[in-house]
């Protein structure tokens, strides 16, 4: 049985871990990025980017201090069991925001959106966001956590059907040019594409396909992989690199995730994550051990299962491993 | 101070930043500063601006530097301060305030996130002698953290907040931003926005437009949307 406080503390880690240590894949590709980089002010920013992640790291303080709107995508296997309930899993992740907002420290960003009130700790009505999933066949928990900007960078557009990858393309575009411009969406970042699902699902999706998958991570769908791919060369060909300066890095990686929707419809969402990326996940086994990671493995089969019934393709063991 | 890609000037000014300092300033130039920053966005001017308060500080004898930023930072039960990082927010939202910010504060360096328009910079800037610099990247907080060698003082704090509240640095070697704007009202990204501009037609050329538009104040993708 997993108990609150280690869930507790579990989450206070993983905000530092995301607070502080930049993902290696996401470093991975800022350093290809850099070293390809022919426009000089662009190629200047990515470089004191890369020197900014090491003095975080040293100094165990945040990359940026912008630390966005921290949440949490907690995933719970089917056989897991922990004390306290759904609302003591809550609990115990309200109590680490606040904690960890004090003891990294985060800045205190969350505001009521009317009276302008800050708790100084991250914690008010429908803060920190917390999304369920969930894993058959499996008896662990993980909970990831996110601290993403929220200003700039993630628009929504009805398209239809007959709008095609011409209309995706628009809109990829569109939302790229509009934020990149002196670098408002903090690029290059990794994009995040939601087609499809109802309105609000089509934002959600964007937004866990810009923050719960690695660079280099492509869709099964080998189509939908194939357009990931065109679109992250798009956005590299705009002429426009870190800050809006001339330059070519503009998109780290694409993902692009989908959900069925309404028949006469196509809508898309258009999320940037940005120039820190800050995502850290535990996994917390039945004995309440733990192993920490960057990648969020959000993404399972089962998580884009087509039909009514789900049969795991390949079993895996019912204990931890 | 980093080490900046050759064929850029880097310079590391005193605060206050002299009149002949911001004289020498170009577009493009790295600086690091060390002396005493503030920070200030739409709560501070709204308080002071908006509501008619006075300045809980004698600003102009402090600094003539205004930074567009909230710390991440926190404050310990004994009362002392922890700066982790610091990161500029976007400045754009804050040019209708600039014109008296000057006046009443005396800054003449602002730094933020991505600059303002080179319009607000001939009207706004150019008058009160001052430059804008941006931050780089953005995101090089711990870089500015830790630059940030005492928290001076703390005003505000209880009414604005720790994000919005006025907190004064004393720095070294705090950096590095870019110069965006110089003392003739240049911009560096109004010329690099006009560069990237001229590619925009080609990028979008046999794209159809969706079926259904949108009511919008622009479609012309080389508008400025700040």
């Amino acid at each position: 049985m997993i108990a609150p406080d280690d869930i507790e503390e579990a989450a206070c880690r993983i905000m530092a871990n995301a607070a502080i240590d930049i993902p290696a894949d996401y470093r991975r590709s800022i350093q290809r990025m850099a070293d390809g980089e022919s426009g000089d002010l662009s190629c200047f920013v990515l470089r004191t980017m890369l020197e900014n992640w090491e003095t975080a790291t040293a100094d165990r303080r945040p990359m940026c201090a912008d630390t966005g709107l921290p949440r949490f995508y907690v995933k719970l296997g089917d056989h897991a069991r922990f004390a306290g309930g759904f609302t003591g899993f809550e609990r115990a992740l309200r109590s680490a925001t606040a904690r960890a907002t004090h003891d990294i420290p985060l800045r205190p960003n969350r505001v009521h959106p009317l009276w302008r009130t800050d708790h100084n700790n991250n914690v008010g009505i429908n803060a920190p966001e917390i999304e369920w999933s969930f894993e058959p066949d499996v008896d662990w928990i993980e909970i990831t956590t996110v601290h993403k900007g929220g200003l700039f960078g993630t628009d929504y557009r009805m398209l239809f059907p007959g709008d095609g990858i011409d209309g995706i393309k628009r809109f990829f575009l569109d939302t790229l040019v509009a934020f990149g411009k002196r670098g408002l969406a903090c690029q290059p970042a990794i994009v995040g594409v939601g087609l499809g699902g109802s309105k609000d699902t089509c934002m959600v999706l964007g937004k866990q396909a810009a923050c719960l998958r690695v660079v280099g991570d492509r869709n099964p769908d080998p189509e939908i992989a194939a357009l990931e791919e065109e679109l992250q060369e798009l956005g590299n060909s705009i002429g426009m690199g870190a800050m809006g300066f001339v330059g070519k890095s503009m998109v780290a990686d694409c993902h692009i995730e989908v959900g069925y929707t309404h028949t006469g419809g196509m809508p898309m969402s258009m999320h940037t994550f940005c120039l820190s990326s800050r995502r850290a996940t535990v996994r917390i086994r039945a004995d309440s051990s733990t192993e920490y990671r960057t990648d969020p493995k959000w993404f399972t089969p089962y998580m884009r299962r087509e039909t009514v019934e789900w049969q795991t393709p390949h079993p895996v063991s019912r204990q931890s491993g | 101070m980093a080490d900046p890609a050759p064929g850029f000037k880097t310079v590391r000014l005193k605060v206050p930043v002299s009149g002949e300092d911001l004289a020498d300033l170009a577009i493009g130039t790295i600086v690091y500063l060390d002396g005493v920053i503030y920070t200030g966005r739409e709560g501070v001017y709204q308080r002071v601006l908006g509501e008619g308060n006075p300045l809980p500080l004698d600003l102009p004898a402090v600094s003539n530097v205004n930074f567009h930023c909230s710390p991440a930072a926190a404050v310990e039960p004994d009362g002392r301060y922890k700066v982790g990082g610091v990161t500029a927010t976007a400045s754009f939202r804050f040019a209708k305030w600039m014109a008296d910010w000057f006046r009443v504060s005396g800054a003449r360096v602002i730094i933020g996130k991505g600059g303002m328009t080179g319009q607000d910079y001939r009207d706004l800037f150019l008058p009160a002698g001052a430059v804008y610099l941006t931050t780089v990247g953005y995101g090089t907080g711990a870089l500015l953290g830790r630059g940030i060698r005492r928290v001076r003082e703390v005003h505000w704090l209880g009414e604005l907040g720790n994000a919005q509240a006025l907190w004064v640095f004393e720095v070294e070697n705090f950096g590095p931003f870019i110069v965006d704007s110089d003392l003739q009202g240049n911009s560096l990204f109004e010329q690099q926005a006009e560069l990237v501009n001229r590619n925009l037609e080609e990028l979008y050329a046999g794209l159809r437009p969706p079926a259904l538009s949108r009511y919008g104040e622009t479609d012309d993708r080389k508008d400025e949307l700040i």
